[in-house]
């Protein structure tokens, strides 16, 4: 296989402390995205999977860092690479849409100028012919009457057009990867569903990779090809969306698919996993998930468990998958 | 130099700054002490400024006039042979008592009318918040300078003159503070199970509003003594000979260019004053802030 | 842009009111004077001619609302009276007076914007960090300095120490005035910065860690660019309210700055016309610098809404 596009290996995040050992948050996580491929990382809140998205834009909170682990672009390493060049790849090679189109917008400024600003660095286009790019991208992402509503300010539109003006300003200058963290979940479903739909056919239109952050199957399932469940700092399952989610090896992955629903059967039972994510700072040793897990078995709470190809291209995290998913299904 | 509203704006600020629970709690705690030491150090020099003065402030000797630093005068003579350091010591007296008693009138009768305002609203809060804003077109020094000259110089004029000024940001405050406690559950609790007016004011609204009110109180000091000392500067203060820092500062600024100490030390003494008080007001905001001892 | 504006006739009819009231302040000034005020304004040896004079100018005679209605008749004509000192109209002291403390105050204002965004700047981009302390510091001391005192400071260090500016006084063309000018901005923009800088400072902090200015990261904006683009215009809005509300303040502050350097501006006026008891002076000085205040609110309300297209004051309540 070619070059991934992105290539995560061992990424630990983590918050250092002097005379402490690192609070961890994300723990050596590994994972590839081929170019054109549209990678979605599932999980519940404090999983660590806004996080990891940050750090390959290096937008990481402050006192949050990237501890070890590597991240490479197009076989470019992005973890030590000096500032001025790191900064150069974001807009025209890698870009990102935020979960809050209200805050994510500089409210004092034209959405048409905020469109036009990566253009006008990167590509050196003048004034004005920037602000024809940005009114034609704003067109692309469905936005009717675009010139007389690049003039507009965020507050003067809806949230859907909002995240519009969003995917605008990201594909502008025609990025390789775009990185998107919970785009939808501010908007109502129906909203929801246009942008998703926006986004899925400019990224197939020029080519670009997506890594898709969400907490929301039905999205994923609706946007990515790919997928990785993460589970407090780990990935615990990953592989191509529509195996997953047929036939899920992780007890986790198996929990969240019952517990959200389903239209296909409107009838099953939804069933919630019993317990919350572990505390940070009291990281149980062993796999995470096992003190919620109904499966544990002593190994669990001693040793990580390895992540093991269980199919061709799916992986999973799990002592015990043999047993839990083969055995029911003999 | 300070202004109210940038107090008040401050004042905002370090309450939000105990709200989300400054990182910098040692530097807050440090702060308290500093103010502490500070304060104390300068309330002990001015309470027994008798015993430790080793002049009188007053007496003048015109042969010793502006005489060099020297054993027998640390800090020198000023213009009519007076020890300055003498006169530092009796001026910390004279300033630092009007500087906190100046506090007390404004702050009385301010929160009174703001809790009124705040807790009753309508028209009485209209009428007065009307007030408030025609009093805040008078800027602090032109208001002051004029009342004290229409009541005439001395201390009690400088008393009236800084209430009628001030008891406005007191308003402010204290009216701010009742409106959002006034919204709080525990209020509209009492309010249901049929508590007074003045019971809820006075037990519930009260001492979470006051604590706030004292808070901007202490940087209000500050503000006060740098109008006395401004008004002791223009001639317009505590009258002379009594000893007084401002007063100081404008004998001193006359022989700038031949005894610069003059007016440079004065003013010194008063950036340590305002620095302490400053950091004791900070310290205690967070002693006092009910957001902390959550 | 200009639609936006539309609140200003409303802004200039509310504060009528408050135009009013301060009015009234000053007109009942003179009758806070203890006694006869003409009496009390010309002290105890006048002779009962200037008195009866002065009684009759001051319209003592009438009954009080009367008197305050020729107060205000007479205000709206410009005529704010005569002063006793000069024997000439007020308005005419005023007049000359008024240039220079306006000059000084924007000279002033310009200074402390020169200093305080790049400090709180400095500050807000690394907080807790020894030159965020180091900022503190000096917004601490600036504050804990009487402002004429910072301004004898200054004549000391600059003027005679080493005699880059002049002792005082304004200068005798329109040339020498920015001049001579220079040392009492700089000391009023010395006390203008802690709380500009205050303010400043706390915003940028917010600013720095919005989501817009992590988008504008992610869109490769750094450094100066991000600057100018995000993060200072966003910070100005509160910031420009808070000067706003403080330029009256610094009026009065400027007034005894203007005795220390001898600035022939309101302040000198004010305060030699305090020692000679020049009552009308003393008035239509305080009357103009309210009004003033009342005026500045208005354009900060005017600036703030051009700076943030959020705002839209008019249909909201002037806060």
């Amino acid at each position: 296989m070619a070059t991934p596009l992105l290539s995560v290996s061992s990424l630990t995040i983590g918050i250092r402390r002097k005379g402490q050992p690192d609070t961890v948050i994300v723990d050596s996580l590994s994972f590839d995205i081929q170019k054109g491929e549209r990678f979605g990382i599932v999980g519940e809140s404090g999983s660590g999977k806004s996080l990891t998205l940050r750090a390959i834009a290096d937008l990481l909170p402050k006192g949050v860092e990237v501890l070890s682990g590597s991240i490479r672009y197009d076989g470019a390493e992005l973890i030590g690479m000096p500032a001025a060049q790191r900064r150069k790849l974001m807009g025209p090679e890698i870009a990102m849409i935020f979960q809050e189109p209200m805050t994510a917008l500089n409210p004092v400024v034209r959405v048409g100028e905020q469109i036009a600003e990566g253009p006008r660095r990167y590509l050196g286009l003048s004034k004005q012919a920037a602000a024809e790019l940005a009114i034609e991208m704003m067109a692309k992402t469905g936005i009717p009457d675009p010139a007389r509503r690049a003039r507009a300010y965020p507050h003067e539109l809806s949230g859907g057009l909002r995240q519009r003006i969003m995917i605008a300003m990201a594909l502008s200058c025609g990025p390789k990867l775009l990185l998107c963290d919970e785009p939808t979940t501010a908007l109502d479903v129906t909203v929801q569903h246009q942008v998703l739909r926006v986004l899925e056919e400019l990224c197939a239109d020029s080519g670009a990779s997506l890594a898709f952050v969400t907490h929301d199957l039905a999205v994923v399932n609706q946007t990515c090809t790919d997928l990785a469940v993460m589970y407090a700092g780990h990935i615990v399952e990953s592989g191509r969306v529509a195996e997953v989610f047929s036939d899920p090896r992780h007890p986790y992955t198996k929990g969240l698919l019952d517990s959200a629903p389903d239209f296909d059967q409107p009838d099953r039972e939804l069933v919630s996993i019993p317990g919350f994510p572990p505390n940070l700072a009291a990281r149980p040793s062993g796999c995470p998930f096992a003190p919620r897990c109904q499966f544990a078995v002593e190994a669990c709470t001693t040793a990580m468990p390895p992540t093991d190809e269980v199919a061709p291209g799916h992986f999973a995290a799990c002592f015990e998958s043999a047993r839990i998913f083969e055995g029911a299904a003999a | 130099m300070t202004t109210p509203t940038a107090m008040l704006v401050a004042h905002k600020e370090r309450r939000r700054a105990t709200r989300t629970r400054s990182i910098k709690a040692w530097y807050r705690n440090g702060s308290l002490m500093a103010g502490m030491i500070i304060t104390g150090l300068l309330v002990l020099v001015a309470v027994l400024a008798p015993v430790i003065a080793p002049y009188s402030p007053i007496t003048q000797h015109l042969t010793d006039a502006l005489q060099p630093t020297s054993p027998a005068h640390w800090l020198g003579t000023d213009k009519y042979g007076r020890d300055v350091l003498s006169r530092l010591i009796w001026g910390a007296q004279v300033d630092l008592r009007v500087g906190f008693l100046a506090v007390l009138i404004p702050f009385v009768i301010g929160s009174i009318l703001g809790g009124i305002a705040g807790y009753f609203g309508g028209w009485l809060d209209t009428v007065l918040m009307r007030i408030v804003d025609i009093f805040f077109a008078f800027p602090f020094y032109v208001m002051v300078i004029v009342l004290v000259f229409i009541f005439g110089s001395g201390e009690f004029s400088i008393y009236i003159a800084i209430a009628a000024v001030s008891w406005v940001s007191y308003a402010k405050i204290v009216r701010g503070e009742v409106l959002i406690a006034k919204k709080q559950d525990y209020v509209v609790a009492a309010r249901l199970g049929g508590m007074s007016h003045a019971r809820i004011l006075v037990r519930h609204i009260g001492p979470n509003v006051l604590s706030q009110a004292i808070i901007y109180g202490m940087s209000d000091i500050v503000m006060d003594i740098m109008a006395i000392v401004t008004l002791g500067y223009l001639g317009l203060g505590i009258a002379p000979p009594t000893a007084e820092w401002g007063s100081m500062i404008n004998d001193g600024q006359e022989f700038i260019t031949t005894h610069w100490q003059q007016a440079t030390i004065p003013g010194l003494v008063v950036v340590v004053t305002s620095l302490g008080l400053s950091w004791l007001g900070d310290g205690l905001s967070d002693l006092l802030s009910p957001e902390r001892r959550k | 842009m200009l639609h936006r504006l539309r609140f200003i006739p409303g802004r200039l009819v509310q504060s009528i009111p408050v135009a009013f009231g301060v009015t009234l302040i000053v007109f009942f000034m003179a009758r806070l004077l203890p006694g006869n005020a003409a009496l009390a304004i010309l002290g105890q040896q006048a002779n009962a001619a200037s008195v009866a004079a002065l009684s009759k100018q001051l319209g003592l005679n009438q009954p009080l609302w009367e008197q305050y209605f020729l107060f205000i008749g007479r205000l709206f004509q410009g005529n704010l009276g005569t002063s006793l000192t000069y024997q000439i109209p007020v308005s005419e002291l005023l007049s000359q007076a008024i240039p220079v403390t306006l000059s000084l105050l924007g000279l002033a204002l310009l200074l402390a914007l020169v200093i305080s965004v790049p400090l709180a700047a400095l500050a807000a981009f690394r907080p807790g960090s020894p030159r965020d302390l180091g900022v503190r510091a000096f917004t601490l001391l600036g504050q804990g300095m009487p402002q004429f005192w910072l301004g004898i400071m200054l004549i000391l260090l600059l003027a005679i120490g080493v005699p880059l500016f002049p002792v005082g006084g304004y200068g005798n063309s329109p040339a020498d005035h920015p001049y001579y000018l220079f040392l009492p901005s700089l000391t009023l923009a010395i006390a203008m910065c802690p709380t500009i800088i205050r303010s400043l400072r706390s915003s940028m902090i917010d600013v720095l860690g919005s989501d817009y200015v992590g988008t504008a990261r992610s869109k490769g904006s750094y450094g100066a660019a991000l600057f100018r683009g995000h993060v200072l215009r966003n910070a100005a809005i509160p910031t420009v309210s808070v000067i706003g509300v403080n330029l009256g303040f610094l009026v009065g502050g400027s007034l005894v700055i203007e005795k220390v350097f001898a600035l022939p501006g309101l302040g000198s006026i004010m305060i030699n016309a305090i020692f000679t008891r020049d009552f009308p002076t003393v008035q239509g000085v305080t009357l103009f610098v309210a009004l003033f205040v009342v005026v500045v609110g208005i354009l900060t309300d005017v600036v703030y809404t051009m700076l943030d297209p959020r705002v839209d004051l008019s249909g909201k309540e002037n806060a």
